[in-house]
């Protein structure tokens, strides 16, 4: 049972950023919006984070600045698609590449002079665990009520994101949008606009993903911190069906992987290290793989939004 | 006034030749505002970059020898975007390629060592092409989305490698060097100057048989019609599985071709390190050339300059290396911006005096 | 009704498009209680003129008024709030929403959280209303065309709307329904409302509108009154010349079965049967026409034809050999020509140019190509020799597709597919959309293969078109066949029944 605890504590902290970003990228992809650069959006987030509280101390001011950059780059990619119609999976490939690019430079630029101008190996402030006095001790539960105060947050972002897609007038327009904007359009909607918005939304809600990982999660900024989490989160959008509640179960897997992993590297297995990095990617290949397969049989609940990645113009006829 | 996007009557050439190159330009512009953020001179910097790339016949052979793998990963996702197939799994493609001739290479002692470099290079290619094949049935036969497949199996592809040169094909007299035993010296790949290699002919050779299948035969406008119209192309009866298959496989062999021409000629045994981004800037490369074979070699020669110029930075001026990955991802923007302007113009429109 | 003021007036409204002026300078009346029919033909400028007043398009020029109002319609939603409201010629519903949150999407006074309960109260208040049958909780794709028609009424209702218009509603329903729709629309006229029919169709005229307005290439031809013009008067100020209804071609003498087809059934990848037992077959010299209300199956029995369908059960047989389950390419080589119903995605490559879109068929062999080498400059030959006796308009052979007419690229296609076409034609409404001199010439072309004794299938969703051109007609509903009839002694009121189901005939 313990074991199952602190597996479990491991496994909502992994999940936290890929949750978060997961988020961040079905309300983008609702829009009909398809955005591949959540992976350099994240990286960019986890620098920024990283860089600003090493610099001021502040863990707030980090989280708004990693908001900022990654949303800034949220907004290059609507841009690109919604107003100039590029073609969205380069775009997103675009800003996976450039962002991964900008953090590396970054990284090795916003250090101290004594560390080469580097911040790998620096440490500053971080989140750290809250416990809940007399809670912490009930099995499983606890594990639940021993994070940081960004995964407490996600408690309440996941059952309000549900609401606001399923329950809200902003919520129908923006599904409407998704999947027939032509429709949305013809009853008022301003799709570009609705477009714009949440793409930056979730551009916002990926940088808290990625500020996670350097203040959270594993405190301190590396090379290649991400690790193609970026990736990962774009087939949880997929595993969801687009629904922010079902994206919980996504991330706990994942995040459960995670978990295994880093206990089997600790007990020191047989199985070579690199298998068991290998897991989350082979598992999300598989994963899709079956999803995909089984999903055809049922449409409807498992569908993508159908207007998704293309671009949209009232005086196309 | 607004300015509106107007379609225009007839596909503008001019401007797919106009809007890369203008891309350099709006590309180096931003970078000079990172550069300037970073309290460097950009111009100081460029020039360093420049000449560090192009600036000498020694400097230019380096540049060569990194231009090498990202002409033929390039042409290798070219190939795929043809098919609107967005396989960015050349990493692990030109990973797989390496591991293949390793292979040959290390362990067929059956065949004279003179053999091993073409049969290296056979097993090389079939290696990165079996590897695409993975997400190209997925794709072809299930629909299963080729972008995450293809990404997910470079970090899969990777992780083999390290699996390899840290464990069983270690080279024990190594020193603790995580990398296998060098190739036997009959079989590397001759190199012409410097480091530069005959790699540099296969690339070459490469696009100019892919440029002519393309454009001048049976099975390079089914290609097209399958990318640009893929229902229209089934009701002409065209086998859109299998060619997906065969297309895909080919850009894997392409990167392949590319994992073997590196451990052959360059660092003569697999180690660590060989994956460097390559197959990510084959992506850049892909859509600066505009899918086309024979400006894919010049746009990577390009990048090849601004990676080499890159690390020149880092050595003359003390800058991360990571400025050259910068300047390319910048590549893209003023480029997928600017491509709406082959088929549309802009018009401005004055509104009339009640509108306003 | 003319002593009342009008609703509704539009004065000098002009509306340009890059290269074409679709409205030029148009005025427009409506008064309450009438039905305006909006005829004219295909680009003829009625639905441009219809989307300045739902809000889509804003004119370049033009003066609207609404109750003696000047107004500024600047949005879909300034259009509602005058009480305007249109039902587009696609519906305009979001396929995996419900009824209910169709109806409310976009409402300007919506409350952030709708109140969905009463919401739905409503809608059934207003459906027992106007008999409008349907469920506020089913979703919209899993809704009949009609249903999705009603859904976009009572979405018009329930906003208030005091001006509907109506693009070509008729296009989709079953005579029956369409009959329902004219009743429906009579209730709301009684309550003081008023609307515009948009449409292409004599006979919709005279059932359904008090007065008639002509538009022909972006211009206002003639308003009447419908009471005082014949059928033939309209057709003639629509085209602007006496257009011929009567094709000519030689008795009906079919020759031996080219194609038969025995008991098809097609099933989507979740298991529905799109087609269900359909047996069919035509022979040489014969044209057998498909009706039916289009999405009943009409399409994937072409397709299951031509091999683009997965046939699970049955036969299909072409010269007496058995081609069930042959892929596309087989079919192609047994001399099946194909031009497809959607032909923007499934009959052209847009990007391609027109000399390689007429080389589509033909790439294959020799003299195109030899030994998987293409000779390109034949392809230009080729596409030229085409381009004149097909007479398509275009600037030269390598200009892409996608820059032609919807005319010409339709030229375009059946240029490539009756050049090829070895014996046997399927023909997906080849007239949609088109306008009636390429309707003319698509037609002539059809009966040219007949008289050449070639097998043709035209499926068609135009019941004159079906009865001037083919021998026999197969009615389909729901995926099956209701009844082949001859065209001869084909009784429309019948075929309009097996349309919609009621009715089964036996062949």
């Amino acid at each position: 049972m313990e074991l199952i605890t602190t597996l479990l504590i491991v496994t909502l902290r992994a999940g936290t950023s890929l949750l978060y970003a997961t988020i961040g990228e079905i309300y983008t992809e609702r829009s009909g919006i398809l955005n591949l650069g959540v992976e350099g959006m994240m990286m960019l987030g986890a620098v920024t984070a990283f860089s600003v509280v090493y610099a001021t101390g502040n863990l707030i001011l980090g989280l708004i600045m990693a908001m900022l950059v990654s949303g800034l780059m949220a907004l290059v990619h609507a841009f690109l698609s919604i107003t100039m119609r590029a073609n969205q999976v380069v775009s997103g490939l675009s800003v996976t590449l450039f962002g991964t690019g900008l953090a590396s430079y970054l990284g090795q630029r916003l250090g101290p002079e004594s560390n080469g101008f580097s911040l790998s190996g620096m440490s500053a402030e971080k989140f750290t665990a809250i416990t809940i006095p007399g809670l912490s001790e009930v099995p499983i539960l606890s594990a639940f009520l021993n994070q940081d105060i960004i995964t407490y947050l996600l408690y309440l972002i996941v059952p309000i994101s549900w609401y606001f897609l399923y329950r809200t007038k902003h919520g129908l327009t923006l599904r409407a949008v998704g999947e027939n904007p032509k429709t949305a359009s013809a009853m008022g909607s301003n799709v570009s606009k609705i477009r714009y918005i949440y793409t930056l939304v979730g551009g916002m809600l990926v940088g808290l993903g990625g500020a996670h990982l350097t203040l959270a999660y594993t405190p301190g900024w590396a090379e290649n911190i991400t690790g193609g989490r970026g990736w990962i989160v774009i087939a949880l959008v997929i595993f969801s069906g687009w629904n922010p509640s079902r994206a919980v179960f996504g991330a706990i897997l994942f995040g459960g992987i995670n978990a295994v992993q880093f206990r089997l590297q600790a007990a020191g297995t047989n199985i070579p290290a690199s298998f068991l990095n290998m897991a989350p990617y082979l598992a999300t290949v598989v994963v899709l793989a079956v999803m995909t397969i089984l999903s055809r049989k049922k449409r409807g609940k498992f569908a993508s939004p159908s207007a998704l990645g293309s671009s949209f113009s009232i005086e196309d006829k | 006034m607004r300015l509106v996007l107007e379609k225009r009557e007839a596909h503008s050439y001019k401007m797919t030749v106009l809007v890369p190159i203008i891309s350099v330009g709006v590309s180096l512009l931003i970078g000079a505002f990172v550069l300037l953020f970073s309290h460097v001179n950009p111009l100081a910097t460029y020039v360093y970059m420049f000449i560090g790339a192009f600036g000498s016949w020694s400097a230019f052979t380096e540049t060569l020898v990194k231009a090498i793998p990202l002409m033929l990963t390039g042409l290798g996702v070219s190939v795929a975007f043809r098919l609107r197939f967005w396989n960015i799994g050349a990493e692990g493609q030109y990973v797989w390629g390496a591991i293949g001739t390793a292979w040959v290479m290390l362990y067929w002692n059956f065949i004279p060592n003179p053999m091993l470099l073409p049969v290296g290079l056979l097993i090389g290619m079939a290696a990165g092409a079996g590897w695409a094949g993975i997400p190209a049935v997925l794709k072809a036969v299930w629909k299963v989305d080729e972008t995450l497949t293809t990404l997910m199996l470079n970090y899969v592809a990777i992780l083999f490698a390290e699996f390899l040169y840290y464990g069983p094909w270690r080279d024990p007299e190594g020193y603790g060097f995580p990398g296998t035993k060098p190739f036997p010296e009959e079989a590397w790949l001759p190199r012409f100057s410097g480091r530069a290699h005959w790699g540099l002919l296969l690339a070459v050779v490469a696009a100019v048989i892919l440029w002519f299948v393309l454009s001048r035969t049976k099975w390079g406008f089914e290609i097209q019609m399958i990318g640009k119209s893929p229902k229209a192309a089934r009701c002409q009866g065209v086998n859109i599985k299998r060619n997906i298959i065969l297309v895909i496989m080919l850009s894997g062999a392409l990167s392949g071709l590319a994992g073997f021409a590196e451990v052959a000629a360059v660092s003569h045994r697999l180690q660590k390190g060989i994956a460097t981004g390559y197959g990510y800037t084959a992506i850049i490369i892909a859509w600066m050339s505009q899918l086309n074979p024979i400006a894919a070699l010049f746009v990577a020669l390009l990048m090849a300059g601004l990676l080499v110029g890159g690390d020149q930075i880092q050595m003359m001026m003390g800058l991360p290396a990571a400025m050259g990955v910068v300047l390319q991802g910048l590549l893209l923007f003023p480029l997928l911006a600017g491509s709406i302007f082959t088929d549309y113009h802009l018009r401005i429109i004055r509104n009339k005096g009640g509108d306003a | 009704m003319k002593e009342n003021t009008p609703v509704l007036r539009m004065e000098g409204i002009t509306k340009r498009f890059p290269g074409v002026t679709a409205n030029d300078n148009i005025d427009l009346e409506l008064y309450p209680g009438e039905v305006l029919a909006l005829l004219g033909e295909n680009g003829a400028g009625k639905s441009s003129l219809m989307n300045v007043l739902a809000g889509l398009y804003f004119p370049d020029e033009g003066k609207i008024t609404v109750h003696g109002k000047k107004v500024d319609i600047r949005s879909p939603q300034d259009s509602m709030t005058l009480g305007i409201g249109m039902i587009h010629q696609e519906f305009m519903l979001v396929g995996n929403m419900t009824v209910a949150e169709n109806i409310i999407l976009g409402m300007k006074d919506l409350p952030l959280f709708p109140p969905m309960a009463e919401v739905k109260k409503r809608i059934r208040e207003l459906s027992d209303r106007y008999k409008l049958k349907v469920d506020p909780n089913s979703y919209i794709q899993n809704l009949g065309v009609g249903e999705q028609q009603r859904v976009e009424i009572l979405k018009l209702v329930y906003r208030g709307a005091e001006i509907l218009i109506l693009d070509e509603p008729t296009a989709v329903l079953t005579p029956e329904e369409a009959r329902d729709l004219n009743r429906i629309i009579k209730t709301m006229l009684d309550e003081g409302k008023s609307a515009v029919f948009i449409t292409h169709k004599m006979d919709e005229v005279m059932e359904f509108s008090h007065r008639v307005q002509i538009l022909r290439r972006g211009k206002s031809v003639s308003v009447c009154s419908t009471k005082e013009v014949s059928k033939k008067d309209l057709a003639r100020m629509m085209v602007g010349r006496e257009i011929l209804f009567d094709l000519t071609k030689s008795a009906f003498s079919p020759g031996k079965e080219r194609v038969r087809m025995d008991k098809v059934t097609v099933e989507d990848e979740t298991g529905r049967k799109l087609l269900k037992d359909v047996s069919i077959n035509i022979r040489s010299g014969e044209i057998l026409g498909i009706a039916g209300v289009a999405g009943n199956g009409q399409q994937e029995l072409a397709e299951a034809l031509t091999g683009l369908q997965n046939i699970s059960s049955g036969t299909v047989t072409i010269d007496g050999m058995n081609m069930t389950r042959k892929k596309p390419i087989q079919l192609i080589k047994a001399g099946v020509s194909h031009i497809p119903a959607d032909r923007g995605a499934m009959g052209i490559v847009g990007d391609m140019s027109v000399s390689s879109n007429l080389a589509m068929k033909k790439y294959r062999d020799d003299p195109l190509s030899h030994r998987g080498v293409l000779h390109l400059s034949r392809f230009f030959q080729f596409a030229k020799k085409m381009i004149q006796f097909f007479s398509i308009s275009t600037p030269g052979p390598g200009t892409m597709v996608k820059f032609l007419s919807g005319g010409n690229i339709q030229k375009t296609i059946l240029a490539r597919e009756i050049d090829a076409c070895r014996g046997i034609l399927v023909a997906v409404y080849p007239s949609r959309g088109l306008d009636v001199g390429a309707i003319e010439a698509v037609r002539k072309q059809i009966i040219e293969q007949r008289e050449k004794g070639s097998a043709v299938l035209l499926v068609s969703e135009e019941l004159d078109e079906l009865i001037s051109v083919a021998d026999t007609i197969a009615v389909m509903s729901e995926g099956e066949i209701m009844g082949i009839v001859s065209t001869k002694d084909a009784d429309i009121e019948e075929i309009g029944m097996m349309m919609a189901g009621e009715v089964r005939s036996e062949a």
